[in-house]
Protein backbone atom coordinates (compact mmCIF):
# COMPACT_ATOMS: atom_id res chain seq x y z
CA UNK A 1 0.00 0.00 0.00
CA UNK A 2 1.05 3.56 -0.68
CA UNK A 3 1.83 5.42 2.51
CA UNK A 4 -0.87 8.12 2.67
CA UNK A 5 1.67 10.67 3.92
CA UNK A 6 3.75 10.17 0.80
CA UNK A 7 1.36 12.47 -1.06
CA UNK A 8 2.15 15.34 1.27
CA UNK A 9 5.89 15.17 0.71
CA UNK A 10 5.75 16.31 -2.91
CA UNK A 11 8.50 15.54 -5.39
CA UNK A 12 8.88 12.53 -7.60
CA UNK A 13 7.44 9.02 -7.26
CA UNK A 14 9.87 6.12 -7.57
CA UNK A 15 7.54 3.17 -6.94
CA UNK A 16 7.79 1.82 -10.49
CA UNK A 17 11.58 2.18 -10.79
CA UNK A 18 12.53 -1.22 -9.34
CA UNK A 19 10.16 -3.26 -11.45
CA UNK A 20 10.97 -1.26 -14.55
CA UNK A 21 14.66 -2.14 -13.98
CA UNK A 22 13.89 -5.85 -13.69
CA UNK A 23 13.03 -7.87 -16.78
CA UNK A 24 15.63 -5.88 -18.68
CA UNK A 25 13.21 -2.99 -18.88
CA UNK A 26 11.01 -1.81 -21.68
CA UNK A 27 13.24 0.24 -23.87
CA UNK A 28 11.29 1.20 -26.97
CA UNK A 29 9.97 4.43 -25.50
CA UNK A 30 12.30 7.41 -25.49
CA UNK A 31 11.78 10.74 -23.83
CA UNK A 32 11.53 13.68 -26.21
CA UNK A 33 14.63 15.82 -26.19
CA UNK A 34 15.12 19.24 -27.54
CA UNK A 35 18.43 19.09 -29.38
CA UNK A 36 18.42 22.80 -29.38
CA UNK A 37 19.90 26.16 -30.08
CA UNK A 38 18.90 28.75 -27.52
CA UNK A 39 20.58 32.08 -26.86
CA UNK A 40 20.15 35.45 -25.26
CA UNK A 41 21.82 38.84 -25.26
CA UNK A 42 21.66 42.00 -23.16
CA UNK A 43 21.25 45.25 -25.08
CA UNK A 44 21.02 48.91 -24.03
CA UNK A 45 17.57 48.70 -22.39
CA UNK A 46 16.66 45.05 -22.11
CA UNK A 47 17.24 41.42 -22.98
CA UNK A 48 16.50 39.45 -26.14
CA UNK A 49 16.01 35.68 -25.88
CA UNK A 50 15.94 33.39 -28.90
CA UNK A 51 15.24 29.74 -29.68
CA UNK A 52 14.75 27.38 -32.59
CA UNK A 53 11.57 25.29 -32.76
CA UNK A 54 12.61 21.70 -33.42
CA UNK A 55 11.97 18.91 -30.94
CA UNK A 56 13.45 15.49 -31.60
CA UNK A 57 12.79 11.90 -30.60
CA UNK A 58 15.94 9.96 -31.46
CA UNK A 59 16.68 11.05 -34.99
CA UNK A 60 13.04 11.78 -35.84
CA UNK A 61 11.72 15.33 -35.71
CA UNK A 62 8.89 15.01 -33.18
CA UNK A 63 7.60 18.57 -33.56
CA UNK A 64 8.56 21.07 -36.25
CA UNK A 65 7.22 24.11 -34.46
CA UNK A 66 7.45 23.69 -30.70
CA UNK A 67 7.85 26.51 -28.18
CA UNK A 68 11.10 26.61 -26.27
CA UNK A 69 10.81 30.05 -24.72
CA UNK A 70 8.85 29.46 -21.53
CA UNK A 71 6.91 31.87 -19.38
CA UNK A 72 8.25 32.44 -15.87
CA UNK A 73 6.71 35.80 -14.92
CA UNK A 74 5.39 38.72 -16.98
CA UNK A 75 8.90 40.24 -16.91
CA UNK A 76 10.91 36.99 -16.97
CA UNK A 77 11.13 34.30 -19.65
CA UNK A 78 13.36 31.26 -19.95
CA UNK A 79 14.67 29.24 -22.90
CA UNK A 80 14.97 25.50 -22.30
CA UNK A 81 17.21 22.83 -23.80
CA UNK A 82 17.58 19.18 -22.86
CA UNK A 83 14.80 16.78 -21.87
CA UNK A 84 11.56 18.42 -23.00
CA UNK A 85 9.48 17.30 -20.02
CA UNK A 86 12.09 18.62 -17.57
CA UNK A 87 12.36 22.05 -19.16
CA UNK A 88 8.56 22.35 -19.23
CA UNK A 89 8.08 21.15 -15.66
CA UNK A 90 10.86 23.24 -14.20
CA UNK A 91 9.99 26.56 -15.89
CA UNK A 92 6.36 27.17 -16.75
CA UNK A 93 3.51 27.63 -19.16
CA UNK A 94 0.21 29.34 -18.66
CA UNK A 95 -3.22 29.32 -20.24
CA UNK A 96 -5.87 31.95 -19.77
CA UNK A 97 -9.53 31.11 -20.19
CA UNK A 98 -12.50 33.40 -20.26
CA UNK A 99 -15.49 31.54 -18.95
CA UNK A 100 -18.91 33.21 -18.65
CA UNK A 101 -18.36 34.26 -15.07
CA UNK A 102 -14.67 34.57 -14.53
CA UNK A 103 -11.20 34.62 -15.90
CA UNK A 104 -9.44 31.36 -15.27
CA UNK A 105 -5.67 31.17 -15.21
CA UNK A 106 -3.96 27.82 -15.34
CA UNK A 107 -0.31 27.93 -14.38
CA UNK A 108 1.92 24.95 -14.85
CA UNK A 109 5.58 24.66 -13.91
CA UNK A 110 7.61 24.98 -10.75
CA UNK A 111 9.21 28.42 -10.98
CA UNK A 112 6.30 30.24 -12.62
CA UNK A 113 3.94 28.98 -9.92
CA UNK A 114 6.34 29.86 -7.10
CA UNK A 115 6.91 33.36 -8.42
CA UNK A 116 3.18 33.87 -9.02
CA UNK A 117 2.43 33.14 -5.36
CA UNK A 118 5.39 35.26 -4.27
CA UNK A 119 4.08 38.22 -6.27
CA UNK A 120 0.61 37.85 -4.77
CA UNK A 121 2.12 37.81 -1.28
CA UNK A 122 4.65 40.62 -1.63
CA UNK A 123 2.82 42.74 -4.24
CA UNK A 124 6.12 43.37 -5.98
CA UNK A 125 7.44 42.49 -9.38
CA UNK A 126 9.38 39.21 -9.53
CA UNK A 127 13.17 39.36 -9.73
CA UNK A 128 15.28 37.32 -12.10
CA UNK A 129 17.61 36.14 -9.30
CA UNK A 130 14.63 34.57 -7.51
CA UNK A 131 13.93 32.43 -10.56
CA UNK A 132 17.63 31.67 -10.92
CA UNK A 133 18.08 30.52 -7.33
CA UNK A 134 14.94 28.34 -7.34
CA UNK A 135 16.07 26.74 -10.59
CA UNK A 136 19.64 26.03 -9.55
CA UNK A 137 18.78 24.66 -6.13
CA UNK A 138 16.24 22.29 -7.72
CA UNK A 139 18.66 21.18 -10.44
CA UNK A 140 21.54 20.76 -7.99
CA UNK A 141 19.34 18.65 -5.71
CA UNK A 142 18.76 16.21 -8.58
CA UNK A 143 22.47 16.07 -9.51
CA UNK A 144 21.93 16.49 -13.24
CA UNK A 145 19.22 13.85 -13.56
CA UNK A 146 16.65 16.57 -14.19
CA UNK A 147 18.09 17.41 -17.58
CA UNK A 148 17.28 21.06 -18.08
CA UNK A 149 19.81 23.48 -19.59
CA UNK A 150 18.40 26.97 -19.44
CA UNK A 151 18.95 30.52 -20.61
CA UNK A 152 17.07 32.76 -18.22
CA UNK A 153 16.40 36.39 -19.05
CA UNK A 154 14.35 39.18 -17.58
CA UNK A 155 14.00 42.82 -16.68
CA UNK A 156 13.54 43.80 -13.04
CA UNK A 157 14.46 46.70 -10.71
CA UNK A 158 18.14 45.94 -11.31
CA UNK A 159 17.67 46.31 -15.06
CA UNK A 160 18.20 43.67 -17.72
CA UNK A 161 19.58 40.33 -16.49
CA UNK A 162 20.74 37.23 -18.31
CA UNK A 163 21.74 33.89 -16.77
CA UNK A 164 22.57 30.44 -17.99
CA UNK A 165 21.71 27.52 -15.70
CA UNK A 166 23.31 24.13 -16.30
CA UNK A 167 21.62 20.76 -15.57
CA UNK A 168 23.90 20.14 -12.56
CA UNK A 169 22.93 23.44 -10.95
CA UNK A 170 25.78 25.78 -11.79
CA UNK A 171 25.02 29.14 -13.33
CA UNK A 172 26.63 32.07 -15.09
CA UNK A 173 25.65 35.71 -15.36
CA UNK A 174 26.68 36.93 -18.80
CA UNK A 175 26.06 39.69 -21.36
CA UNK A 176 25.48 37.05 -24.04
CA UNK A 177 24.73 33.35 -23.56
CA UNK A 178 23.99 30.22 -25.57
CA UNK A 179 22.89 26.69 -24.66
CA UNK A 180 21.94 23.40 -26.27
CA UNK A 181 23.55 21.29 -28.97
CA UNK A 182 23.78 24.32 -31.26
CA UNK A 183 25.40 26.49 -28.60
CA UNK A 184 28.82 26.50 -30.27
CA UNK A 185 27.41 27.67 -33.59
CA UNK A 186 25.39 30.37 -31.86
CA UNK A 187 28.31 31.46 -29.68
CA UNK A 188 30.50 31.93 -32.74
CA UNK A 189 28.13 34.67 -33.91
CA UNK A 190 28.12 36.40 -30.53
CA UNK A 191 31.90 36.15 -30.17
CA UNK A 192 32.46 37.88 -33.48
CA UNK A 193 29.68 40.48 -33.50
CA UNK A 194 28.56 41.28 -29.94
CA UNK A 195 29.03 44.84 -28.79
CA UNK A 196 27.95 46.70 -25.65
CA UNK A 197 24.89 48.95 -25.72
CA UNK A 198 23.19 47.70 -28.87
CA UNK A 199 19.75 48.94 -29.92
CA UNK A 200 16.73 46.64 -29.71
CA UNK A 201 16.71 46.00 -33.46
CA UNK A 202 20.43 45.24 -33.52
CA UNK A 203 20.03 42.82 -30.63
CA UNK A 204 17.04 41.08 -32.23
CA UNK A 205 18.92 40.59 -35.47
CA UNK A 206 22.04 39.35 -33.69
CA UNK A 207 20.07 36.77 -31.67
CA UNK A 208 18.13 35.69 -34.77
CA UNK A 209 21.43 35.29 -36.60
CA UNK A 210 22.88 33.17 -33.77
CA UNK A 211 19.83 30.89 -33.83
CA UNK A 212 20.06 30.67 -37.60
CA UNK A 213 23.68 29.52 -37.20
CA UNK A 214 22.38 26.73 -34.97
CA UNK A 215 19.52 25.80 -37.30
CA UNK A 216 21.81 25.43 -40.31
CA UNK A 217 24.92 23.95 -38.67
CA UNK A 218 23.52 21.73 -35.95
CA UNK A 219 21.35 18.77 -36.94
CA UNK A 220 19.49 18.74 -33.62
CA UNK A 221 18.21 22.28 -34.23
CA UNK A 222 15.92 23.41 -37.00
CA UNK A 223 12.72 25.01 -38.31
CA UNK A 224 11.80 28.50 -37.13
CA UNK A 225 13.15 31.23 -34.90
CA UNK A 226 11.25 32.46 -31.83
CA UNK A 227 12.32 35.63 -30.05
CA UNK A 228 11.34 37.28 -26.80
CA UNK A 229 12.21 40.89 -25.98
CA UNK A 230 12.09 41.91 -22.32
CA UNK A 231 12.58 45.56 -21.41
CA UNK A 232 11.26 48.34 -19.22
CA UNK A 233 8.56 48.95 -21.83
CA UNK A 234 7.23 45.40 -21.34
CA UNK A 235 7.55 41.99 -22.92
CA UNK A 236 7.19 41.13 -26.59
CA UNK A 237 6.93 37.44 -27.49
CA UNK A 238 7.74 37.16 -31.20
CA UNK A 239 6.58 33.67 -32.13
CA UNK A 240 8.04 32.55 -35.49
CA UNK A 241 10.00 35.79 -35.94
CA UNK A 242 11.76 34.16 -38.87
CA UNK A 243 10.73 31.13 -40.92
CA UNK A 244 13.93 30.28 -42.78
CA UNK A 245 12.95 26.71 -43.66
CA UNK A 246 9.47 26.91 -45.09
CA UNK A 247 8.04 23.74 -46.59
CA UNK A 248 8.78 23.95 -50.30
CA UNK A 249 5.92 21.99 -51.82
CA UNK A 250 2.42 21.12 -50.73
CA UNK A 251 0.13 19.58 -53.32
CA UNK A 252 -2.34 22.39 -53.88
CA UNK A 253 -5.41 20.23 -54.43
CA UNK A 254 -4.39 17.79 -51.70
CA UNK A 255 -5.46 14.17 -51.84
CA UNK A 256 -9.15 13.58 -52.36
CA UNK A 257 -10.89 10.47 -51.12
CA UNK A 258 -14.45 9.83 -52.21
CA UNK A 259 -16.80 9.12 -49.33
CA UNK A 260 -16.87 5.36 -48.96
CA UNK A 261 -13.22 4.75 -49.94
CA UNK A 262 -12.51 3.12 -46.60
CA UNK A 263 -14.29 -0.19 -46.01
CA UNK A 264 -16.24 -0.11 -42.76
CA UNK A 265 -17.18 -3.13 -40.69
CA UNK A 266 -19.42 -1.47 -38.12
CA UNK A 267 -20.46 2.04 -37.20
CA UNK A 268 -22.30 3.89 -34.51
CA UNK A 269 -23.26 7.49 -33.82
CA UNK A 270 -23.37 8.90 -30.32
CA UNK A 271 -25.47 12.04 -30.03
CA UNK A 272 -24.55 15.04 -27.92
CA UNK A 273 -26.97 14.05 -25.17
CA UNK A 274 -25.82 10.49 -24.75
CA UNK A 275 -23.61 9.91 -21.74
CA UNK A 276 -20.14 8.41 -21.72
CA UNK A 277 -20.33 4.78 -22.76
CA UNK A 278 -17.65 2.24 -23.44
CA UNK A 279 -17.04 2.67 -27.17
CA UNK A 280 -16.69 -1.09 -27.54
CA UNK A 281 -20.30 -1.61 -26.52
CA UNK A 282 -21.57 0.80 -29.11
CA UNK A 283 -19.88 -0.98 -31.95
CA UNK B 1 3.15 -5.80 -5.51
CA UNK B 2 2.91 -5.51 -9.23
CA UNK B 3 2.65 -8.38 -11.63
CA UNK B 4 6.05 -8.55 -13.24
CA UNK B 5 4.96 -10.68 -16.15
CA UNK B 6 2.70 -7.85 -17.24
CA UNK B 7 5.86 -6.14 -18.45
CA UNK B 8 6.04 -8.38 -21.46
CA UNK B 9 2.65 -7.22 -22.63
CA UNK B 10 3.38 -4.60 -25.20
CA UNK B 11 0.85 -2.97 -27.37
CA UNK B 12 2.08 -2.44 -30.81
CA UNK B 13 -0.06 -0.07 -32.55
CA UNK B 14 -0.27 3.02 -34.51
CA UNK B 15 -2.69 5.70 -33.79
CA UNK B 16 -3.11 9.33 -34.38
CA UNK B 17 -5.32 12.35 -34.08
CA UNK B 18 -6.18 14.95 -36.68
CA UNK B 19 -7.89 18.31 -36.64
CA UNK B 20 -10.57 19.39 -39.12
CA UNK B 21 -13.21 22.08 -39.39
CA UNK B 22 -14.85 22.07 -35.95
CA UNK B 23 -14.18 18.37 -35.84
CA UNK B 24 -11.40 16.12 -34.69
CA UNK B 25 -10.67 12.49 -35.40
CA UNK B 26 -8.67 9.91 -33.52
CA UNK B 27 -7.82 6.44 -34.78
CA UNK B 28 -5.91 3.37 -33.73
CA UNK B 29 -5.31 -0.17 -34.89
CA UNK B 30 -6.68 -3.10 -32.89
CA UNK B 31 -3.72 -5.39 -32.30
CA UNK B 32 -2.07 -6.34 -29.01
CA UNK B 33 1.09 -8.42 -29.03
CA UNK B 34 3.28 -10.18 -26.49
CA UNK B 35 7.02 -10.03 -27.08
CA UNK B 36 6.34 -8.01 -30.21
CA UNK B 37 5.78 -10.93 -32.58
CA UNK B 38 3.01 -12.94 -30.96
CA UNK B 39 -0.50 -11.60 -31.44
CA UNK B 40 -2.58 -11.96 -28.28
CA UNK B 41 -5.60 -9.79 -28.97
CA UNK B 42 -7.15 -8.42 -32.10
CA UNK B 43 -9.81 -6.26 -30.48
CA UNK B 44 -7.68 -4.36 -28.01
CA UNK B 45 -9.01 -0.96 -27.05
CA UNK B 46 -6.44 1.83 -27.14
CA UNK B 47 -8.76 4.84 -27.34
CA UNK B 48 -10.69 5.81 -24.24
CA UNK B 49 -13.57 8.22 -23.99
CA UNK B 50 -13.08 10.58 -21.07
CA UNK B 51 -16.25 12.61 -21.64
CA UNK B 52 -18.53 12.99 -24.70
CA UNK B 53 -16.12 15.43 -26.39
CA UNK B 54 -12.76 14.22 -25.12
CA UNK B 55 -10.70 11.17 -26.00
CA UNK B 56 -7.43 9.78 -24.76
CA UNK B 57 -5.42 7.27 -26.77
CA UNK B 58 -2.38 5.48 -25.47
CA UNK B 59 0.27 3.22 -26.88
CA UNK B 60 2.88 1.29 -24.96
CA UNK B 61 2.77 -1.15 -22.11
CA UNK B 62 -0.76 -2.59 -21.74
CA UNK B 63 -0.70 -2.81 -17.94
CA UNK B 64 0.40 0.81 -17.60
CA UNK B 65 -2.31 1.85 -20.05
CA UNK B 66 -4.98 0.27 -17.88
CA UNK B 67 -3.54 1.79 -14.72
CA UNK B 68 -3.49 5.22 -16.31
CA UNK B 69 -6.95 4.87 -17.81
CA UNK B 70 -8.33 4.18 -14.34
CA UNK B 71 -6.31 7.05 -12.84
CA UNK B 72 -7.50 9.57 -15.39
CA UNK B 73 -11.13 8.48 -15.17
CA UNK B 74 -10.89 8.90 -11.41
CA UNK B 75 -9.28 12.34 -11.66
CA UNK B 76 -11.79 13.45 -14.28
CA UNK B 77 -14.77 12.34 -12.19
CA UNK B 78 -13.44 14.17 -9.14
CA UNK B 79 -12.93 17.32 -11.21
CA UNK B 80 -16.49 17.18 -12.52
CA UNK B 81 -17.89 16.70 -9.02
CA UNK B 82 -15.78 19.47 -7.50
CA UNK B 83 -16.07 22.04 -10.28
CA UNK B 84 -19.48 21.06 -11.70
CA UNK B 85 -18.41 21.78 -15.27
CA UNK B 86 -17.01 19.95 -18.25
CA UNK B 87 -13.25 19.54 -18.31
CA UNK B 88 -11.54 21.34 -21.18
CA UNK B 89 -9.14 19.29 -23.31
CA UNK B 90 -6.27 21.64 -22.35
CA UNK B 91 -6.96 21.09 -18.67
CA UNK B 92 -7.07 17.35 -19.18
CA UNK B 93 -3.75 17.54 -21.03
CA UNK B 94 -2.24 19.26 -17.98
CA UNK B 95 -3.59 16.48 -15.76
CA UNK B 96 -2.04 13.83 -17.98
CA UNK B 97 1.25 15.68 -18.20
CA UNK B 98 1.66 16.20 -14.45
CA UNK B 99 0.57 12.63 -13.68
CA UNK B 100 3.24 11.27 -16.00
CA UNK B 101 5.93 13.68 -14.79
CA UNK B 102 5.34 12.63 -11.20
CA UNK B 103 7.00 9.38 -12.23
CA UNK B 104 9.88 11.08 -14.01
CA UNK B 105 12.46 8.58 -12.76
CA UNK B 106 10.34 5.42 -12.97
CA UNK B 107 7.93 6.21 -15.75
CA UNK B 108 4.77 4.63 -17.09
CA UNK B 109 5.63 3.23 -20.49
CA UNK B 110 2.92 4.91 -22.49
CA UNK B 111 2.74 7.54 -25.16
CA UNK B 112 -0.57 9.35 -24.86
CA UNK B 113 -2.46 11.39 -27.43
CA UNK B 114 -5.36 13.62 -26.42
CA UNK B 115 -8.05 14.77 -28.84
CA UNK B 116 -11.18 16.73 -28.10
CA UNK B 117 -13.42 19.69 -28.74
CA UNK B 118 -13.43 22.54 -26.26
CA UNK B 119 -16.38 24.66 -25.12
CA UNK B 120 -16.34 26.69 -28.35
CA UNK B 121 -16.17 23.47 -30.44
CA UNK B 122 -12.57 24.27 -31.32
CA UNK B 123 -10.48 21.15 -31.93
CA UNK B 124 -7.57 20.48 -29.59
CA UNK B 125 -5.00 17.73 -30.07
CA UNK B 126 -1.76 17.07 -28.32
CA UNK B 127 0.83 14.34 -28.23
CA UNK B 128 3.06 13.62 -25.28
CA UNK B 129 6.12 11.55 -24.47
CA UNK B 130 6.25 9.02 -21.63
CA UNK B 131 7.25 11.60 -19.02
CA UNK B 132 4.66 14.19 -19.98
CA UNK B 133 6.32 16.64 -22.36
CA UNK B 134 3.26 17.97 -24.18
CA UNK B 135 3.45 19.09 -27.81
CA UNK B 136 0.12 20.62 -28.82
CA UNK B 137 -0.26 21.05 -32.58
CA UNK B 138 -2.86 22.33 -34.99
CA UNK B 139 -2.81 19.60 -37.62
CA UNK B 140 -1.93 16.03 -36.68
CA UNK B 141 -0.25 13.96 -34.01
CA UNK B 142 1.09 10.45 -34.42
CA UNK B 143 2.41 8.09 -31.80
CA UNK B 144 3.18 4.47 -31.26
CA UNK B 145 5.19 1.81 -32.84
CA UNK B 146 5.53 2.89 -36.42
CA UNK B 147 5.21 6.63 -36.06
CA UNK B 148 7.81 7.36 -38.76
CA UNK B 149 5.70 5.93 -41.57
CA UNK B 150 2.58 7.56 -40.15
CA UNK B 151 4.39 10.91 -40.17
CA UNK B 152 5.05 10.38 -43.86
CA UNK B 153 1.49 9.70 -44.96
CA UNK B 154 0.02 12.36 -42.69
CA UNK B 155 2.40 15.04 -44.03
CA UNK B 156 1.12 14.49 -47.56
CA UNK B 157 -2.52 13.49 -47.04
CA UNK B 158 -3.53 15.97 -44.34
CA UNK B 159 -5.33 19.14 -45.43
CA UNK B 160 -6.66 22.02 -43.37
CA UNK B 161 -10.38 22.49 -42.66
CA UNK B 162 -11.57 19.04 -43.61
CA UNK B 163 -15.25 18.28 -43.13
CA UNK B 164 -16.10 15.28 -40.91
CA UNK B 165 -16.73 12.79 -43.75
CA UNK B 166 -13.53 13.74 -45.53
CA UNK B 167 -11.55 13.78 -42.28
CA UNK B 168 -12.68 10.22 -41.64
CA UNK B 169 -11.44 9.08 -45.06
CA UNK B 170 -8.10 10.86 -44.65
CA UNK B 171 -7.36 9.56 -41.15
CA UNK B 172 -8.45 6.02 -42.08
CA UNK B 173 -6.32 5.93 -45.20
CA UNK B 174 -3.35 7.33 -43.26
CA UNK B 175 -3.81 4.68 -40.60
CA UNK B 176 -4.17 1.83 -43.09
CA UNK B 177 -1.26 2.80 -45.31
CA UNK B 178 0.96 3.75 -42.35
CA UNK B 179 0.33 0.56 -40.43
CA UNK B 180 0.63 -1.43 -43.66
CA UNK B 181 4.38 -0.87 -43.36
CA UNK B 182 4.49 -2.25 -39.82
CA UNK B 183 4.45 -5.96 -39.01
CA UNK B 184 3.43 -5.27 -35.47
CA UNK B 185 0.22 -3.35 -36.04
CA UNK B 186 -2.93 -4.19 -37.93
CA UNK B 187 -6.13 -6.23 -37.58
CA UNK B 188 -8.24 -3.30 -38.66
CA UNK B 189 -8.72 0.02 -36.93
CA UNK B 190 -11.14 2.01 -34.83
CA UNK B 191 -11.83 5.59 -35.86
CA UNK B 192 -13.66 8.23 -33.86
CA UNK B 193 -14.81 11.43 -35.50
CA UNK B 194 -15.84 14.01 -32.91
CA UNK B 195 -18.10 16.87 -34.02
CA UNK B 196 -20.28 19.23 -32.03
CA UNK B 197 -23.32 17.11 -32.87
CA UNK B 198 -21.88 13.85 -31.64
CA UNK B 199 -19.27 11.19 -31.98
CA UNK B 200 -19.11 8.74 -34.85
CA UNK B 201 -17.35 5.45 -34.18
CA UNK B 202 -16.36 3.33 -37.13
CA UNK B 203 -14.61 0.03 -37.22
CA UNK B 204 -12.38 0.00 -40.27
CA UNK B 205 -11.45 -3.09 -42.22
CA UNK B 206 -7.73 -3.77 -42.52
CA UNK B 207 -5.05 -6.39 -43.07
CA UNK B 208 -5.33 -9.36 -40.70
CA UNK B 209 -1.82 -10.77 -40.57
Amino acid sequence: MQDPDAFDLGGFEFSASSHNAKEGGFTSKLATKTGTTISGVIYADGVVLGADTRSTNGETVADKNCEKIHYIAPNIYCCGAGTAADTEAVTGTYYVYFSIFQLILILKGMVSSALFLHRKSTLRESRVVSAQSILKSHLFKYQGHVGAALVLGGFDIHGPQLFTVYPHGSSDCLPYATMGSGSLAAMSIFESDYKDGMSEDEAKLLVARSIRAGIFNDLGSGSNIDLCVLSRAGTKYLRNFEIPQERTYIRAEGYKFKTGTTVINKRNFQTATSTTTEPKKIL
Amino acid sequence: MRLLNALTLIILLTYKAMCGHECVAIASDNRLGINQQQTTAIDFQKIFQIHPRLFLAMSGLASDMHTLKATFEFKHKLYELRENRVMEPKTFASVVSTTLYEKRFGPYYVEPVIAGLDKASKPYITGMDLIGAAAPTENFVVAGNNSESLFGVCESMYKENLEPEELFEVISQCLLSGSGRDCLSGWGGTVYVITKDGVEVKSVKGRMD
